[in-house]
């Protein structure tokens, strides 16, 4: 456990310079800038060790890398996605508060592979402790000639910077922050064209999750292979996993990928007492909920997760036993959506208001039982038609919800109340 | 209307951005003179930021009006902003929120009528392994219980 983004959790001034160069940081930079690491021997470890973006789409991390055009004229741009605001995922404020100078490092190195030279990380609003970390983090590494322009003449050049949001949970979406960035409303665009070819200022950019910048240094000190060898097939390395909800210990877990979701419940501290599991969404609320059951079968990795239908996403387990409310869990989600929805496309700006006054509608004893498949048609008519994820990720929730839950929607809608009566 | 000093928070921030992309800075900037004004916006301040930083006004209140952190009506000294999420929910926030209501005498949305405090109920903050959380200022506050914020409001002048 902990053996990449969170080694250092346990020291003593985890963030410090000292206690990151003390156990190997800086050492892949430094080779860097001794000319010891090209780009290519860097994308090929990368690749091998199987790291895909931590931010919840899991796309290999290595492949984006190679797909930014690194000998092109002109600006690039590497950007870090520390906008974290997915409901139950709180992993990366741990990283910029107890190892920023991982995500430091790392951003310097996708800069040198991908041509880069100015880099940015999009830290959300609220996060200012881990705002402050950051920039005596930055601090650090700049006095100590670690950034920079040609820096300790190596003819590397990379400055970094951070950028805070102000609360907008789709500012998440990489898009949408590259148009905050820019400051201005966070607004999705259309894609293609794709950031590496028209990003940030319109100039080629990569965008990464804090979890994914974090990890490289170690993948490339210790190797590729190495870090593969920590997972699975398909879900290379360790990654974090916030554990929240109806558990005795609700904590962040930097594991194995592939380790059982049973296991990763005990180190939790397990349920309360005399409780039983009801649900778990695995990956973050964007991602279906699963019933006891299937949640039991799986193995923390992107194959198992999607086997008992649903999606590892941001690693963001939520736990719910017997006493949760599933109408009340789903309305919040709902109401989650709506406002967070940026009301650009037409199904996801009104699909999401619909799926929430129908929820409240059931909430306040005003459901009818034909609304169940209402709310199945309006989910199904965002699916799939949005500009951005959000649209899915707004839908997926009601439809599993109703999908595996629907006795309690139903005994909701005739009774005029819960099914579970000692809600919370 | 923007105060030196001001100015001076905001040029550290224009500094960040490539010549000719100052705007970039209008989240910052903005945030900056909402804290000058005892932490709302007006459309004076906007107009000032907007020209400040030589972008359309129209730009700077699309800003201002997309996103959360920006309020356009005064608020408490202290806003004490409540996550109401699923993490927090299931950790039995929504009783804490109407705790909170009751020992304030000041409902999610209002002002209390010495002007100490505001609450807000915000979306997830980032926090879940803490809940029930919610932040004043640049502070967490985690795993609160009614003991926890008694604490937390007596400590508040
Ligand atoms: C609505 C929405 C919110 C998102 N929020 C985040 C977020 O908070 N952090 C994050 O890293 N990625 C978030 N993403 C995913 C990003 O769009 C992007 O895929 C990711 O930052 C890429 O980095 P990775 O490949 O390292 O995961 C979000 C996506 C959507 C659609
Ligand atoms: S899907 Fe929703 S959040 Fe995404 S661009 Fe469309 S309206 Fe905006
Ligand atoms: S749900 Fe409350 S901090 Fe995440």
């Amino acid at each position: 456990m902990n053996e990449v983004c969170f080694k250092n959790i346990d020291k003593e001034n985890p963030s410090s310079l000292a206690t990151y160069e003390a156990t190997g940081g800086y050492s892949v930079w430094r080779k860097i800038l001794h000319g010891e690491l090209s780009p290519e021997a860097i994308l090929g470890e990368l690749k091998t060790s199987g790291l895909r973006g931590r931010g919840g789409a899991g796309f290999p991390t290595g492949l984006k890398w190679s797909f930014m055009p690194r000998n092109q004229d002109g600006q690039k741009y590497v950007v870090c996605n520390s906008d974290e605001g997915e409901p139950g995922t709180c992993k990366d404020r741990d990283i910029l508060r107890f190892n920023p100078h991982s995500v430091i490092e790392g951003m310097a190195i996708a800069g040198y592979v991908m041509g880069a030279t100015v880099g940015y990380n999009y830290i959300r609003g609220e996060f200012m402790e881990p705002y402050y970390r950051f920039e005596e983090a930055l601090k650090e590494a700049y006095d100590a000639g670690l950034l920079g322009g040609d820096i300790g003449d190596s003819e590397v050049n990379f400055d970094l910077h951070t950028h805070l949001g102000a609360g907008a949970y789709i500012c998440g979406e990489e898009t949408a922050l590259l148009e905050s960035l820019e400051g201005k409303k966070g607004q999705p665009r259309f894609k293609p064209p794709f950031p590496a070819n028209v990003g940030l200022y319109g100039m080629p950019t990569t965008i990464n999750n804090t979890e994914s910048f974090a990890s490289v240094p170690d993948i490339l000190a210790r190797g590729g292979q190495w870090f593969a060898d920590l997972g699975v097939p398909n879900s290379g390395g360790c990654k974090l996993f916030s554990v929240t909800g109806h558990v005795t210990k609700p904590a962040n877990f930097e594991i194995p990928m592939g380790t059982p979701f049973s296991e990763l419940l005990k180190m939790a501290g397990g349920l309360r007492e005399g409780r039983t599991l009801k649900a778990v969404i695995p990956g973050g609320s964007s991602t279906p909920v699963l019933p006891a059951d299937d949640a039991m079968k799986m193995t923390m990795d992107y194959d198992s997760i999607e086997q008992v239908g649903s999606m590892l996403g941001a690693g963001s387990v939520i736990v719910m036993d017997d006493t949760t409310c599933m109408v009340a869990a789903l309305t919040r989600l709902a109401h989650f959506y709506y406002d967070e929805s940026c009301g650009q496309c037409t199904p996801c700006r009104e699909g999401t208001g619909w799926m929430y006054r129908v929820l409240k509608r059931i909430m306040d004893g005003q459901g009818k039982i034909q609304d169940l498949d209402l709310l199945m048609s309006v989910q199904d008519k965002i699916m799939g038609n949005t500009i951005c994820a959000l649209g899915d990720a707004a839908a997926m929730p009601v439809e599993s919800f109703i999908r595996h839950f629907r006795h309690e929607f139903e005994y909701y809608i005739k009774h005029g109340k819960s099914m579970v009566e000692n809600d919370g | 209307m923007i105060s030196e000093q001001a100015k001076q928070q905001i040029d550290t921030w224009v500094a960040k951005y490539p010549a000719g992309y100052q705007s970039s800075a209008v989240m910052e900037a903005l945030k900056i003179v909402q804290a000058e004004n005892d932490g709302s916006l007006t459309s004076e301040l906007i107009q000032a930021v907007a020209d400040y930083l030589e972008m359309p006004v129209i730009s700077a209140h699309e800003v201002a009006t997309f996103y959360e952190n920006y309020n356009h009506k005064p608020v408490g000294k202290h806003v004490i902003r409540f996550c109401h999420n699923i993490s927090c929910m299931l950790n039995g926030a929504d009783d804490l929120i109407s705790y909170l209501e009751t020992k304030t005498g000041v409902k999610t949305g209002e002002v209390s009528e010495d002007g100490l405090v505001s609450v807000k109920k915000v979306e997830c903050l980032g926090a879940c392994v803490g809940a029930p959380m919610f932040q004043i200022g640049d502070q967490y506050y985690e795993n609160l219980t009614p003991q926890k914020i008694d604490e937390i409001l007596d400590g508040l002048q």
